[in-house]
């Protein structure tokens, strides 16, 4: 079902799809394997524990039971409570099978009715078989519970497993599959077409529903409680019980026989649960897994026929792999022996996503055509379009999936599967990397790889290649982006921002001014309110563009200023609408009817349009400047060209770390650079000094002295500026004074003893310069230490890790007085940008320090533990960057928007005195602001809905001018349109934005629930109303939002929001306000960190990033981490010698330098282009990286760690697929 | 013996005493009839070249309450090696240094003539001169140019070791750190808000020093110098760099406004910066000013052009808004300053007034010079400023620090009070009388600045009961005990015993009222009618003054400046009173009663009467008012002078007339502190207002044909003239209602 809604939905990704399935499944055959032995380490494990108790667990393995059952669709939801039911009733071990079947039944009956009922009776048979198999799932039902909490990853795995088992299984393949199964090929086929993205989503669903499982949230308390009890020991108790649950399930479906075949693809989802236990699943990369699962049904009934399809197409490896893991499970292969031809029929799988997608794999097609394989290719197919929703689901339960997996895969295996699988999670995982090897088959799953994806997951917990992946979405961006992207097409969504994209201005703004979260908003209230969709834009006024992107063209309109709507002041803009032979124009905004001043009158021709138009870039393009008259002016008068004011802490900690004399240093040249309209020209700009610690010290730099004038300011109470005259200056006319004074700070407080220093003052007093001379401009303050010294905007140091995790934890946030708020007030009327420059050795208060600067629309830089050797590096390229980059200062930026919707909130570094105008003391190119708009009134489709920004700002060179930008969206009054035309990554901006100002008012934890809560109901309400109705225990997600799971997991586990032990205070307060006013591509890397292969480089492209994931790591390989803020390079304990002599001349891994910071320069071409690429992300970034050379390891790899943010973290961050399994259980218990 | 004029020529001579009576009448009764008290001007430091300090500490009277020195008028027995103090009649030992005392061999204290006698005190450290220059920057150019001329060349007249310090200001106020290698450094301060000792001290990082300081032994170890304050050989070029480059203040003062100056700020920080370094220690705070305070404590006008600075008529209309707050910060830093023992000196040098009526309090309290002029760029200034580091033949200053004066007397008389540039030191003493005048309830009384002119008026009680007759041949004595730091550093001690006869009122009103010095007693009754005119309402004091005795002292005293403010600016009377305060007798006479010579062909130069009579056509005439040095050529000898016949040689003599009074000027002009103004004007000049307004105007518009006489120039005034007084006077004197 959901498939099939996906696939229409994503249409385009449908036909990509295919493409990617075939390759895809090549590749998985060859891959999978490796992969699957690994898993079956796992799963073997839980087997041995949980085979007996599993029954018990029972109440786990309905849930299994269910999920099996889910592979009906419907019943992984109800699943859940049955199971939770039946574990009571545990005991029914053997008759466990029965129960499932029955469950499965009554489960199924609540969920797909028929479905289930087809499938429960077959099930039954096979059930007993299975049972240890149902142990195995068992055991992913406990780990559900531990998932939620802080389970081991095995247990989580095997709970999100089970969700997404449930889920994803049962669901989509149940309905539609089993009734076509048969024929299912054909429909399948049509299904891809149609929806293979939908596909995707129901695999994620299924995932989903794993992650659900995870059953931390609202199910979750009591089935953790269930499963808490028997979670550790019981876990394996519970996979091996589980396992026979799936086996039940297994059998149960396998019973159904063809029907239940076809069922199994979707069992396959549902089974890819099991089956992980059973570990089969897992090695196999996902697909595989998912055909074990389906195999072992199969197996029991036609298995044999699945398998000589296997054995046509993928057989051979997979059976290979296989093998080993079937003989583990002798026990078991009994019953799994049947799956063992599984694996054939995870080919088969395979081939079923494929061949609904693609039938192409040669092998594959054969496995569906041969018997059962139809079916369940059909099924697989779902699952595999899906599998990229999926795979969330089948993560979820990766860690006790595993086992379950591979259990499946064992059935095929039989003996063979069980040995595997104990074996197997282990190897598994070292194969991981053979996994990568396979994996390049992945990226081919990006878009049909969810197919094959799905499937393993289902074997396995959730097979991480089954679930979502950022990268596969990227790179299918990417290719797909070829033509310029033209912002002419109203609602036209642009590509994402890692896609390298030239824009054409056509009368919308480019993305890289205006990106929205929908492209198609909804018309009503109650739409957005039923969404829960966030409708905002990112808005980057000053955005920098590339040299082949023209800059917005200045207009002038003369004395009488901008042409503007009489009513709601909007400028002129291609959206004025000129009447009456063009003697009027009427508002796009407002509807308003102006007249056009006569100067600007113009004849239009015979389609309404002006005959000016395109000679004017206000009536033409979507972006553009005008020159602001006097009017615009503060005091009606013409602003002078601004200052900066350079304030440097020269206390005892600040000379001793070099700071001191570095800055100084640093300023004769840099001083060269400020910001300048006119390359040619010298700057505008003025600059003044003051230094201080507890006092301050001005300096009289005129250019008439013959030595700087040292004036100090003891009476820091009560601020003022000693001097007017000679304290601004024009670098030029002063550089002799100015060069002389910074060679004598540094020696001046060489021997300074103070270590006290004061911050408000500072501040103040750069303000009052700036004040006196009546200009705008920005102070530049590097400072040390927490001011103690008695001062206004004194501090005391209220670090206090015992208040984190508690109500009071908010406090930590807030400034600890109100006097920074207030001097940030006075700062913005003046026009006074502040940049703050804190090198802290210990806690500094970064939270009311960052006050001003933050709402000044300044920067905060930290450079904690300032080491002029280490750092001066990266400290340097941020002040040359910050001082040169563009800026315009005493800004007043407002969003007018149609009637119908209203921006209502801003996120960023600005400040607000009423509640439409930000202004921003200063706003340079790398600042964006995020709008959030509400409905106040009814949109119409017709005429969409416009928003036109317009910030009015002093340029570096001093001129007044007002920058528009105008965006047009769609607006929709279906729901599936809405989510037809979503851009994730802006929401996560938005969501991102909107969490950490969150926590300044509630505890932490309560925003991380509303974040959660938020998505939930956003993905809820489109399987609710755009997904084809399928078994509630798939997860389905919009095309558009497939990542949304992941990145919000990333945001969820960031350090501001869930912070670890060695996390300071002022770090996560230093995030917070850094992302405020990150822009999009920014938060994008943020929070999912890009993450290259360095194995082979090419010059001109860039390899293609792999997931951040310990798992995607090769040991013998070299990787490069890139964040937006730090990049690391890891280096594998085994790489490759000349890998290690090309990046560092040396050989052995052991004499790698991790202290260094920049790679040597070795004249080779692989050494040149990596720091080529380093170079060039540096260059992409607003603050410089220093580079972090990583061992594996070492023990800095920790940090490292911290940003494989697809893995659990150590803070306690849930793993993507545990995430994702949660996340299925929200959307389900919002469903039920 | 002599005549008593010659008795009190010798005695001002030796011992800087002047009393309104030589002879006092022995009972309260009758001394409170003599309407005239017992009173004295005494010049603390009189110059005495013939007077070698000796160098020993004096001998003091045992009784505590007492503490007289040993004097000459004490009974000496030379075998018992036993003295009496003459003051309480307590017996005292002589210590061991006088074994070797006898009649042969007696020491200088107990020699009729050193009844002036100087010690000095061997023990303490030699504290160094401080010399803190506080700058108005909110000046013409041409003026501040003047101005740092002047302070650079002062640089060269201070001794080596002496410490400067430099604060400027305008609309802040700088305090300069001197000695400073590659850049200069000042610290600012916002010149509108005032700061106590202890801010300050911290802001300008000067606590270490407070910190080792600690109890009484450590603080002889204070630091000799700091940032701000260094020797002057240490920083000579430094500072005169420093100076150089001083410039005017840079903020903009827009069109119809004054500058914003923040003199008051800048004064008191002045004060706190030595109160927290050189407590106890002489300093001098030199303040030049260039206008009035404009804002901050002490303001005495708004920034507004539109507002004048208050006269007097805004005083008496009670319309001076800012006067009553001004005056009281400025006091409250002259109080401070004179504790700690820091002279205050201002030199305002503004066409407008500046002030000076709200600031007096800060050189009259601390003993500091005030000096009015129109410009930095007059000789007036310039040589006025020179004369402060006037040396005498030693080569030390004239110039003495921190001085307390205590006065002791004889059981039958008890002091009142004192007036002059001194503060009360509220020392309470068998000798205080409980009848106060002027400053009073106090023995002792400190003087942070003294020059040798500098004069206080000191009065006394007889106390002594009708009935309790005192012995013929007893005789009433006073000590003045001043403690001061020479500008050598030294601390030094200066004693003056002096005693007067007793006289029965009633059996002997003779030689008490031949004993009456009359100039004396003028002045001392004019010192006092000014201590009142400054305290109370004008009229008043005129009145109290008619009623009291009157010769033709009165007569000009009542048309002075210190008691009329008529014609006068605030500024204007302080700074008259001011001078006429601190002068010695000499001096305080020609401002009352200006000295009018006349230069003719008909003989030397005479004395004339000041009067309009004696405006000739053909004299030339010299008057000193002591602020002024005028030369008036009469009609004819202008109309000469007009058609050159000084150049002529066969008119030589026409020459030398016309330089002889110049050259007497001159004279006038060299030894005089502060430079008087010097006006050379003729018949029908407008700088002959000046005389015109001095003399007596005999002949006015209103009676100038009566008399028919051809002489003398009318003067156009409703003034009375002294005839006029006179004849009104002698009606009421005769008259029992007065």
């Amino acid at each position: 079902m959901n498939v099939n809604q996906h696939t229409p939905m994503a249409s385009p990704y449908g036909q990509p799809q295919p493409g990617y399935s075939q390759p895809g499944y090549a590749p998985l055959d060859g891959g999978y394997p490796a992969p699957y032995a690994p898993y079956n380490g796992p799963a073997s494990a839980y087997q041995p524990g949980a085979p007996p108790q599993g029954y018990s667990p029972f109440t786990s393995f309905p849930s299994k039971a269910v999920t099996a059952n889910p592979v009906s669709d419907l019943s992984s939801p109800l699943d859940l409570g049955p199971a939770r039911g039946p574990p009571a009733s545990g005991p029914p071990p053997v008759s466990a099978p029965q129960p499932y079947n029955q469950y499965s039944h009554s489960q199924g009956d609540m969920q797909n009715g028929p479905p289930t009922m087809t499938q429960a009776p077959p099930r039954p048979a096979a059930s007993q078989p299975y049972n240890p198999g149902a142990m195995n799932l068992s055991g992913p039902h406990p780990s559900y519970p531990q998932h939620y909490g802080p389970p081991s990853t095995i247990q989580q795995v095997t709970n999100q497993m089970t969700g997404m088992q449930i889920a994803s299984g049962p669901p989509t393949p149940a309905g539609p599959g089993y009734a076509p199964p048969h024929s299912s090929q054909p429909p399948v086929s049509t299904a891809y077409s149609a929806a293979p993205p939908p596909s995707y989503t129901q695999a994620i669903p299924p995932v989903s529903s794993a992650p659900t499982q995870p059953p931390p949230p609202s199910g979750p308390a009591t089935s953790q409680q269930y499963y808490g009890g028997p979670p550790p020991s019981s876990q394996q108790p519970f996979n091996s019980s589980l396992p026979p649950t799936s086996q039940q399930q297994f059998t149960s479906s396998a019973p159904p026989p063809p029907s239940s075949q076809q069922t199994f693809p979707p069992t396959s989802y549902s089974g890819p649960v099991p089956p992980p236990s059973q570990a089969p699943a897992p090695p196999v990369s996902q697909s595989q897994q998912s055909f074990p699962p389906t195999q072992p049904p199969f197996s029991s009934a036609p298995p044999p026929v699945s398998q000589p399809a296997f054995l046509s197409g993928p057989p051979p490896p997979v059976q290979g792999s296989f093998p080993p893991r079937a003989p583990p499970p002798s026990s078991q292969p009994g019953s799994f022996p049947p799956p063992g031809p599984p694996p054939t029929s995870t080919s088969s799988q395979y081939p079923g996503p494929m061949p609904p997608q693609q039938q192409p794999p040669l092998s594959q097609p054969s496995p569906y055509h041969s018997g059962p394989p139809p079916p369940r290719a059909q099924m697989p197919p779902t699952s595999m379009p899906q599998s990229n929703h999926l795979p969330p689901g089948p993560q979820g339960p990766p860690g006790p999936p595993g086992p379950l997996q591979q259990p499946p895969p064992q059935p095929g295996m039989q003996g063979g599967y069980p040995p595997q699988q104990n074996g197997a999670f282990g190897q598994v995982r070292g194969p991981q990397p053979g996994y990568a090897g396979p994996y390049p088959g992945q990226p081919n799953y990006g878009a049909p790889a969810p197919a094959p994806a799905p499937a393993p997951p289902a074997q396995k917990r959730l097979d991480p290649d089954a679930i979502p992946s950022p990268i596969q979405v990227i790179e299918d961006d990417k290719a797909k982006s070829t033509e310029p992207f033209t912002t002419g097409v109203r609602g036209q969504a642009p590509p994402l921002v890692t896609t390298n994209f030239q824009v054409k201005d056509q009368g919308n703004a480019s993305p890289r001014f205006i990106r929205c979260t929908a492209y198609n908003m909804p018309c009503t209230a109650d739409m957005a309110k039923q969404s829960q969709v966030p409708l905002a834009a990112v808005i980057k006024p000053l955005a920098t563009l590339p040299p082949d992107e023209t800059p917005p063209y200045v207009v002038d309109h003369g004395e009488g200023g901008p042409i503007r709507c009489n009513r709601c002041k909007a400028y002129m803009c291609p959206y004025m609408q000129f009447i009456e032979g063009g003697r009027r124009f009427q508002c796009g905004f407002c509807s308003c009817v102006t007249e056009v001043p006569p100067h600007y009158f113009q004849h239009l021709d015979h389609t309404g349009k002006r005959v000016d138009c395109y000679d004017r870039p206000e009536l033409s393009l979507g972006s553009y400047e005008f020159l602001a008259t006097v009017d615009y002016c503060k005091n009606n008068k013409l602003p002078q060209p601004p200052a900066f004011v350079f304030l440097i802490d020269v206390s005892y900690n600040a000379v001793k770390s070099g700071m001191v004399s570095i800055v100084c240093q640093e300023l004769k040249t840099l001083l060269d650079y400020l910001p300048r309209e006119n390359p040619e020209m010298d700057s505008v700009v003025r600059v003044g000094f003051v230094t201080y610690n507890k006092v301050l010290h001005f300096y009289n730099v005129k250019s008439s002295l013959a030595q700087p004038q040292m004036l100090v300011v003891s009476d820091v109470s009560d601020m003022f500026v000693p001097l007017l005259d000679g304290f601004l200056v024009n670098v030029n006319e002063s550089r002799l004074v100015i060069e002389s004074l910074l060679d004598q700070i540094p020696e001046m407080f060489a021997d300074t003893r103070e270590t006290e220093t004061v911050f408000g003052p500072v501040i103040q007093a750069g303000l009052e310069a700036l004040k006196a001379a009546d200009c705008a401009g920005k102070l530049f303050v590097f400072h040390t230490s927490l001011p103690i010294a008695e001062a206004p905007g004194k501090l005391k140091n209220r670090e206090d890790k015992k208040l984190i995790g508690t109500d009071k934890e908010k406090s930590l946030f807030q400034p600890q007085v109100g006097f920074y708020n207030n001097l940030a007030k006075e700062c913005v009327a003046q026009g006074c940008c502040v940049d703050l420059f804190l090198f802290p050795n210990q806690y500094v208060d970064v939270a009311t320090l960052g006050v001003v600067p933050v709402s000044t629309g300044g920067s905060v830089y930290k450079y904690t533990y300032f080491q002029a050797q280490s750092d001066q590096e990266r400290f340097l390229n941020d002040l040359r960057r910050d001082i040169q980059k563009p800026v315009g200062f005493d800004a007043v930026m407002r969003v007018r928007t149609s009637t119908g919707i209203r921006a209502t909130d801003f996120y960023g570094s600005f400040f607000m005195s009423n509640t439409t105008d930000v202004e921003l003391a200063g706003l340079d190119c790398d600042k964006a602001i995020t709008v959030e708009f509400k409905h106040d009134d009814k949109l119409s489709e017709e005429t969409g809905a416009l928003m036109q920004c317009a910030m009015l700002y002093t340029s570096c060179s001093g001129q007044r001018r007002l920058r528009i930008h105008n965006m047009a969206v769609n607006c929709c009054s279906q729901l599936a349109d809405l989510y037809r035309n979503c851009e994730t990554d802006t929401i996560i901006n938005f969501f991102s934005k909107y969490a950490f100002r969150g926590i300044l008012n509630n505890p932490t934890k309560a925003v991380r629930d509303t974040l959660v809560n938020q998505c939930a109901q956003i993905l809820a309400c489109y399987r609710k109303n755009c997904a084809s109705p399928s078994s509630a225990g798939q997860l389905i997600l919009p095309e558009c939002m497939k990542l949304l799971p992941v990145y919000l997991n990333c945001v969820l586990k960031s350090d501001v929001l869930l912070p670890g032990a060695d996390v300071s205070l002022d770090d996560r307060a230093y995030l917070r306000q850094l992302i405020s006013c990150m822009d999009v591509a920014e938060t994008h890397v943020f929070f999912y960190p890009r993450l290259l292969p360095l194995m082979k480089l090419e010059s001109g492209s860039l390899p293609v990033a792999v997931r951040d994931s310990e798992e995607r790591l090769s040991k013998g390989g070299v990787y490069l981490l890139e964040t937006g803020l730090h990049l690391f390079l890891w280096v594998g304990a085994s790489a490759q010698q000349e890998l290690l002599l090309n990046i560092f001349g040396t050989q052995s891994f052991s004499q790698i330098d991790p202290s260094m910071t920049s790679l040597p320069v070795l004249d080779n071409p692989f050494s040149q282009r990596l720091r080529e690429i380093i170079d060039s992300f540096r260059a992409q970034r607003s603050r410089y990286m220093k580079l972090m050379v990583v061992k594996q390891e070492d023990r800095a790899e920790l940090i490292f760690r911290h940003f494989l943010v697809e893995d659990k973290s150590a803070s306690g961050g849930a793993s993507y697929v545990d995430f994702l399994c949660h996340m299925h259980k929200e959307i389900r218990q919002l469903l039920s | 013996m002599a005549t008593f004029p010659e008795y009190i020529a010798q005695n001002e001579e030796r011992d800087g005493v002047r009393f309104s009576w030589n002879v006092w009448p022995s009972s309260r009764l009758e001394a409170t009839r003599m309407v005239v008290p017992v009173a004295a001007l005494f010049t603390p430091l009189k110059e005495r070249p013939d007077l070698p300090p000796i160098q020993y500490e004096p001998v003091l009277c045992s009784r505590a309450t007492c503490r007289a020195v040993l004097n000459p008028l004490c009974q000496v027995d030379y075998r018992a090696k036993l003295w009496a103090c003459n003051f309480c009649y307590q017996r005292n030992q002589f210590p061991p240094s006088y074994a070797g005392i006898s009649e042969v061999n007696q020491p200088a204290e107990l020699l009729p003539q050193f009844s002036t006698i100087e010690y000095v005190v061997q023990r303490g450290p030699q504290m160094p001169l401080v010399f803190l220059y506080v700058v108005d920057t909110c000046m013409e150019d041409e003026d501040l140019q003047a101005l740092k001329e002047s302070l650079q060349m002062s640089l060269s007249l201070l001794p080596p070791t002496a410490l400067v310090g430099l604060i400027t200001f305008g609309r802040m106020v700088q305090v300069h750190e001197l000695g400073c290698e590659g850049i200069s450094k000042s610290y600012v301060f916002r010149g509108t808000k005032d700061l106590n000792a202890k801010q300050l001290q911290e802001m300008l990082g000067l606590t270490k020093p407070s910190a080792t300081q600690g109890r009484g032994p450590q603080t002889a170890q204070q630091p000799l110098s700091n940032r701000f304050l260094q020797p002057v050989q240490k920083i000579d070029m430094n500072l005169t760099d420093l100076l150089g480059e001083l410039q005017r203040d840079p903020w903009p003062v827009t069109q119809g406004k004054r500058p914003l100056r923040s003199l008051g700020v800048a004064m008191s920080i002045a004060v706190g910066l030595l109160e927290c370094t050189f407590p106890n220690t002489g300093a001098r705070i030199m303040t030049f000013i260039g206008g009035p305070a404009t804002q901050g404590p002490g303001m005495v006008v708004g920034d507004e052009l539109k507002t004048p600075i208050r006269s007097w008529h805004d005083i008496e209309k009670d319309n001076a808004k800012f006067m009553k707050k001004a005056t009281k910060h400025y006091e409250s830093l002259a109080n401070r300053a004179s504790t700690n023992g820091h002279i205050i000196d201002i030199y305002a040098c503004a066409l407008d007034q500046t002030g000076l009526l709200e600031m007096k309090c800060c050189a009259n309290y601390t003993g500091g010079y005030m000096v009015m002029a129109d410009s930095f760029n007059t000789s007036l200034f310039k040589q006025t400023f020179q004369r402060v580091f006037t040396k005498d033949v030693q080569g030390s200053f004239k110039m003495a620090f921190a001085a307390t004066l205590e006065v002791k007397t004889s059981r039958e008389i008890k002091v009142s009070g004192a007036i002059g540039p001194c503060v009360s030191l509220n020392a309470k003493g068998p000798c205080v009388s409980e009848n106060e005048i002027g400053t009073g309830g106090t023995c002792q009384w400190k003087i942070c600045g003294l020059d040798p002119s500098t004069t206080l008026a000191l009065y006394f009680e007889v106390v002594n009961q009708h009935n309790a007759p005192i012995p013929q041949g007893g005789r009433g004595a006073i000590q003045f005990v001043t403690q001061y730091q020479h500008s050598s550093g030294q601390r030094r001690i200066r004693v003056t015993t002096t005693a007067r006869n007793w006289a029965d009122a009633q059996t002997q009103i003779q030689s008490i009222a031949a004993s009456f010095d009359q100039e004396a007693a003028a002045i001392l009754m004019a010192r006092l009618a000014v201590y009142r005119a400054e305290t109370e309402e004008g009229p008043d004091v005129l009145r109290w003054l008619d009623r009291q005795l009157i010769r033709l002292f009165m007569f000009h005293l009542r048309r002075s400046p210190f008691l009329q403010v008529f014609n006068n600016s605030p500024d204007e009377s302080s700074y008259y009173r001011h001078q006429f305060n601190r002068q010695d007798l000499t001096q305080a006479l020609i401002m009352i009663q200006p000295v009018l010579y006349a230069y003719s062909f008909n003989g030397p130069p005479e004395p004339v009467l000041l009067d309009s009579s004696s405006i000739l056509p053909d004299r030339i005439l010299l008057m000193d008012t002591f602020f002024q040095i005028l030369i008036y050529h009469g009609e004819t000898v202008a109309q000469w002078r007009k058609a050159g016949y000084q150049d002529m040689p066969e008119y030589e003599n026409f020459k030398h007339l016309l330089q002889a009074p110049v050259d007497d000027a001159q004279e006038l002009l060299h030894t005089r502190f502060p430079m008087p103004r010097y006006i050379d004007t003729e018949h029908g000049g407008s700088q002959a207002r000046f005389l015109l307004s001095k003399v007596n105007p005999s002949q006015t518009h209103n009676n100038m044909y009566a008399w028919g006489q051809e002489s003398g120039a009318p003067i156009l005034t409703d003034d009375v003239s002294l005839q006029v007084f006179m004849d009104h006077l002698k009606k009421l004197a005769v008259s029992s209602a007065a």
